[in-house]
């Protein structure tokens, strides 16, 4: 709960946002240490899909030598990102290769072997991107291969193309982090605060909209400084600081502290005028549109009770994990878990092996302790879940229905609009998996609604299928029925003349009668047959 | 680095827990206790170790009956609180089959048969102080006034053992009424209140608890700041005893002014009897409270009205009990139809229109 309006000196008002949990930041680790660059390693595992939607298409073969920053994979369909040489050198392989997700299932994987040369392939900048028209800019990171890099790794021009649908108004700019752990944003915002608030002018001028704000919570104050100076070039942009609080950084709840306007369940804060992006996407931006480089290198915090030599790296998308956490001096606790992203939403990392990919804010390995694990209990109805929820629900009864399989009873308790933050687990004293609950059913009640559609779909080609067989078969019904009307009264006709001519005594007409009647009768059987 | 088996997210925790939660509740119901071992002697030492003893005997036999492993269980701490609920609410010098069978009842009939931890409709402790009060009436109304540890009147432990042991006490010898059992009396033999008041009514005692009642009761200042370390350790919330407390003062204060003569003021009604202990302790149980704060403080509320018209109008002088048994019995209604907004949607689970009217 953010208890009391916090009135900033820009006259911004932050509005209460319920629930929200505050866990130990534990970013000291890392904050004051500067971005590291690290070296290609030898051999980069760049994955085709580092995005939400189609996977990109490869358009390298085994042998090829691509320079850095050479689209390896084009993009395929309206939502899809291509993907780019990280380094120059030469492809090894096109395969299955380890993931980073927690499945463990390998995805499809351009193997790179670095020849050490960093050789740049041709790189158009611009000068001046303010007169560009927004799509252009929206042209230029499509083909940057830019995505969400808080996370989401939703790609961003497709984010920037709905201002074609929806009337934008702000840019958002969510420099919140408020994942424990990660200082990635927080470096990248005081070293390149210039580049970042450039990265936000640029977005501004795609998306045609007059006001950004910029979120930094409150355990950032050198970032906020660097920002709120960086900003001063441009009036339209206000730096507010934000409570440090747990999901500080979603994007429907930074849009309700900030502004207080509350986006209707199942939209888009888009349809309220206002589109999210994260800092790091926003400077991966200004590196694309200015000076034409692509996505292919993002800072990441290497952290964790685990790890010998905590540090934030800039490193090239595809070096395996195995890199930085022997780059960072290597594990002291070989029971730690790994984990890509934050401690709260964070995804289990299946392997080492698996390399770093555009959406990879954090590289964390946590000890037990830091967990803080203990053996799940009943549930005692504390509803310390209820109180920490910022989307307003009931985890306990949610949970309650989910493991009965009572999917429908989730789902009517508002399970679709739990946004997964684990902010209830992370309360909860009897330590239950709530979250997990709630994915599991989710996804178990996306599969059910899947194949109630299927089902659905043929039940409605079935009948669709029989109304058009019975629209023949009457037409045939009634065609027969003519015909065989038509008939008798051929029948009928002939006969008649028949008797005339049996009063005058011919006989060879009524046998060429006859076999014409028997020719008719062929015919008709011959329709019904077809 | 070890990602197998895989473990559920997220991978940071507070650190409550369930044992911590009942600790805590224990290191807060410890000083009003010790105050009254304190201030009963030996004989309340005994129940107390009694209630407790056979709560946690009486959880392991149950677990061991369900077939759930005993560790977890047995060091979560609730059946340890149960059982010291329970004590606190007993005349210090009861028999000791009154610990005994109340505990018992708490653990088997209030916790277990409805499926154990988490499970239970009513407080287990409550709903033993109410079976006791109906079977045995007089062994649960019988008090004594204070006789400190050192004092004149303590008595000696053999002396203790026999109380509690053996034939009992001299009722006649030694025992005393309650506050409020001694207001019912003498308003039942219609008295004015200022008369009966005015020769056994001390606030001061009231308030420190230097008065015959029950075991841990009796002292309100000391319940109070254990719950108030509870509220601020936010191991409770302040939801159920601002309400239940907020919502007795304000009815006795109305009466109060309506019949001086006949009704008692907020100060009577929030020192004296179970108030403060229930209030902070056995209303804010949360299995068996509401789980969102409206529905809480509908609980409160209705604990504190029942609690007002069960010590007023009803046959007992104390309702805490029925009180909280009473509205137990609502919670599941309660929770069925309070429950918060949901983000983006109106109060009747509507998408929010946009733009927002």
């Amino acid at each position: 709960m953010f208890n009391l309006f916090n009135r900033h000196k820009n006259g911004i008002r932050l509005h209460r946002v319920r629930g929200s949990v505050h866990p130990d930041p534990r970013k000291q680790a890392t904050a004051a240490q500067a971005i590291q660059q690290m070296e290609p390693p030898a051999l980069l595992r760049i994955p085709l899909q580092q995005h939400i939607g189609a996977p990109a298409t490869p358009i390298v073969r085994r042998g090829d030598r691509v320079l850095k920053g050479q689209v390896i994979g084009v993009s395929q369909g309206p939502v899809s990102a291509p993907v780019h040489a990280s380094s120059s050198g030469t492809i090894k392989a096109i395969g299955k290769y380890h993931a980073p997700h927690p499945s463990g299932l390998p995805v499809l994987t351009i193997t790179l072997e670095v020849d050490g040369q960093e050789q740049w392939g041709e790189l158009a900048g611009c000068d001046d991107p303010f007169n560009l028209e927004p799509d252009q800019i929206g042209e230029l990171i499509a083909a940057a291969g830019i995505v969400g890099m808080g996370g989401a790794t939703f790609p961003s021009a497709v984010k920037l193309g709905l201002r074609n649908r929806y009337p934008l108004h702000t840019l958002i700019v969510n420099g919140a982090e408020c994942e424990p752990f990660l200082t990635c944003d927080d470096r990248l915002m005081r070293e390149r605060a210039a580049d970042i608030v450039d990265g936000i002018r640029i977005a501004m001028h795609g998306l045609q909209v007059e006001t950004a704000l910029v979120a930094i919570e409150k355990n950032k104050p050198e970032a906020l400084a660097a920002m709120i100076t960086a900003s001063a070039i441009d009036p339209r942009i206000r730096v507010i600081p934000v409570p440090v609080r747990y999901p500080m950084g979603s994007e429907k709840h930074l849009v309700l502290a900030l502004t207080g306007r509350e986006t209707p369940a199942r939209a888009l804060t888009a349809e309220m005028g206002f589109l999210g992006h994260n800092v790091a996407t926003l400077y991966a931006i200004q590196r694309a549109v200015r000076h034409g480089e692509p996505l292919m290198s993002r800072v990441v915090t290497v952290s964790g009770g685990a790890i010998r030599n905590p540090a934030n790296l800039e490193v090239p998308i595809g070096s395996p994990v195995k890199q930085l956490l022997e780059f960072c001096g290597g594990l002291r606790d070989t029971r730690s878990r790994l984990l890509a992203g934050g401690p709260m939403m964070g995804q289990p990392l299946p392997t080492d092996k698996a390399p770093v990919v555009k959406g990879s804010s954090g590289i964390l390995a946590l000890t037990e302790a830091e967990m803080a694990r203990k053996p799940t209990m009943p549930c005692i109805r504390c509803g310390k879940c209820v109180e920490a929820c910022p989307c307003g629900l009931l985890p306990l009864q949610m949970a309650a229905h989910a493991r009965a399989g009572d999917l429908q009873g989730a789902a009517d308790l508002g399970l679709t609009d739990c946004v997964s933050c684990g902010a209830c687990s992370y309360v909860c004293p009897a330590h239950i998996p709530l979250v997990q609950y709630f994915n599991y059913a989710k996804g178990a009640l996306t599969e059910e609604q899947r194949s109630k559609h299927r089902q659905e779909e043929t039940r409605r080609l079935i009948a669709a299928r029989e109304a058009r067989m019975e629209k023949l078969a009457a037409a045939k019904r009634e065609a027969m029925a003519r015909r065989k009307a038509e008939i008798a009264a051929k029948k009928a006709a002939d006969q008649a003349r028949q008797r005339q001519h049996q009063q005058s005594g011919d006989v060879t007409d009524k046998q060429q009668v006859t076999a014409e009647q028997a020719e008719s009768e062929d015919v008709v059987s011959q329709q019904v047959g077809t | 680095m070890s990602n197998t088996p895989p473990v559920a997210g997220p991978y940071s925790h507070s650190v409550n827990s369930i044992s911590r939660t009942m600790f805590l509740l224990m290191a807060a119901l410890l000083p009003a206790t010790l105050f009254g071992i304190y201030q009963f002697g030996w004989p309340a030492l005994f129940i107390w170790l009694l209630a407790v003893a056979s709560a946690v005997v009486a959880e392991a036999f149950c677990l061991h009956l369900a077939g759930k492993p005993q560790r977890p269980f047995l060091s979560d701490g609730s059946a340890l609180v149960t059982g010291w609920l329970l004590a606190a609410t007993l005349p210090p010098w009861a028999p000791w089959w009154i610990a005994v069978t109340g505990s018992v009842f708490a653990i088997v009939v209030g916790k277990h048969i409805f499926g154990g931890l988490g499970q239970n409709l009513f407080n287990p402790a409550m709903a033993a102080r109410v079976m006791l009060l109906i079977s045995f009436p007089l062994q649960m109304t019988t008090w004594v006034d204070p006789r400190p540890f050192l004092s004149a009147g303590a008595v000696d432990f053999v002396t203790a053992l026999s109380i509690t042991f053996g034939d009992g006490f001299q009722i006649d010898a030694m025992s005393s009424a309650s506050l409020m059992g001694h207001v019912k009396t003498e308003l039942d033999r219609s008295l004015p209140l200022g008369e009966i008041m005015a020769e056994s009514y001390h606030p001061w005692s009231l308030v420190s608890g230097t008065m015959a009642g029950s075991l841990a009761e009796t002292s309100a200042l000391l319940i109070l700041l254990g719950g108030i370390g509870l509220i601020l350790l936010r191991v409770i919330s302040w939801t159920i005893p601002l309400a239940m407390l907020a919502t007795l003062a304000l009815l006795a204060v109305g009466f109060n002014l309506l019949d001086p003569d006949r009704y008692a003021g907020p100060i009577f009604h929030l020192f004296s009897g179970a108030t403060v202990l229930g209030a902070f302790f056995i209303a804010t149980d949360p299995v068996t409270s509401p789980s969102t704060v409206r529905g809480q403080l509908l609980f409160g509320a209705g604990c504190g009205l029942l609690v007002f018209v069960i010590r007023t109008w009803a046959g007992y002088p104390e309702g805490m009990a029925f009180a909280v048994l009473l509205m137990n019995a609502v919670t599941p209604l309660i929770d069925h139809y309070i429950r918060p907004r949901i983000m983006g949607r109106t109060r009747r689970g509507d998408p929010l229109a946009y733009p927002p009217a």
